[in-house]
């Protein structure tokens, strides 16, 4: 703590980042503004049906950070505290603009089980049944430069933004932030199971965007 | 149930269709040990199905590449306004 340029990067450190806060450290609240702020807001959106009333969201988020943070126990991270809160708020607004039936957050959950792979690519009757019929064909003569394409990014991005929002939330967190599975069960209030089913459904509709993205190109 | 597949061990009795439905699972680490045995059997013996976990985790590669749209960030204003409540919590006496 003697040299003040270390100071912001201790601020990941999250004993050193709230007792910042605690103070009234500027700095940190900037950091903290700068790092979740994008976050926040994109998980906002997936609950109500505005981009206004998902900034009022986070908005409120932050004061309520400002005001309560003497009161944060500290038994998650400040990460998911945040997203939690998020969480929280915007799940009650979105029921008050009936974007989503109270039980939303089940909604995604009882949708008809919708295979990973169409059943359609794999064959239907006799001694192989279940075995490919249509299998896929490999990536990996995929230039990389293709792969990493702007295109190959847009196509990711419709897919997940195509995803039920429960769905749109775990993969986001999970694969795009690189958050481990405990850390978005809590902030998102998700059984374990329950953020597995939501996670495999999601990438394999991104795989299956990619597929069809890729296809196309060859053809 | 057990009984019999523990005597069709070295026979690859896994639908394909199943497989995928299980890669989650597999990816996430919470197999049992005798399921990952068999998951692990068929796919060393199904190209179809090795490709498919290829592109599963390639899916998850590429998505992390990603960033949150810059759509998203705080504008100069909406900072400015929160930086100055925080100031303001921490002056009031």
């Amino acid at each position: 703590m003697s040299c003040v340029a270390d100071v912001a990067a201790d601020y990941a450190d999250d004993r050193v980042l709230v007792e910042a806060l605690r103070r009234g450290d500027e700095a940190a609240f900037g950091w903290l503004l700068e790092r979740h702020h994008a976050s926040l807001t994109r998980l906002a959106r997936t609950y109500v049906a505005t981009a206004a009333a998902a900034d009022e969201v986070v908005q409120e988020t932050w004061m309520a950070v400002i005001t309560g943070i003497d009161r944060f126990e500290q038994r998650s991270s400040v990460k998911t505290w945040l997203h939690r809160i998020v969480a929280n708020r915007a799940r009650t607004k979105g029921v008050r603009e009936h974007r989503s039936v109270p039980f939303g957050s089940l909604a995604d959950e009882i949708e008809p089980d919708q295979p990973a792979v169409d059943a359609t690519r794999f064959r239907a009757s006799g001694r192989r049944a279940g075995a490919w019929s249509s299998p896929p064909t490999p990536w990996d003569e995929e230039p990389e430069a293709r792969l990493l394409a702007t295109e190959t990014r847009s196509v990711i991005e419709a897919a997940i933004a195509a995803l039920p929002p429960n769905q749109q939330r775990v993969i986001t967190l999970r694969d795009l932030e690189g958050w481990d599975a405990t850390d978005v069960c809590n902030a998102l209030d998700l059984s374990e199971t329950n953020q597995r089913v939501l996670l495999h459904r999601a990438r394999a509709k991104v795989r299956g965007a990619l597929e069809d993205h890729f296809e196309d190109e060859r053809s | 149930m057990i009984l019999p597949r523990l005597l069709r061990r070295d026979r690859d009795d896994y639908p394909c269709q199943q497989f995928v439905e299980v890669v989650t699972d597999y990816l996430e680490g919470v197999m049992s040990p005798t399921d990952r045995a068999r998951f692990e059997r068929h796919l060393a013996r199904c190209d179809g199905c090795d490709r498919y976990l290829a592109q599963i985790r390639r899916t998850i590669e590429l998505t992390g590449t990603l960033t949150v749209a810059d759509l998203d960030e705080l504008g100069f204003e909406a900072r400015d306004r929160l930086m100055g409540a925080f100031r303001e919590f921490h002056a009031a006496p």
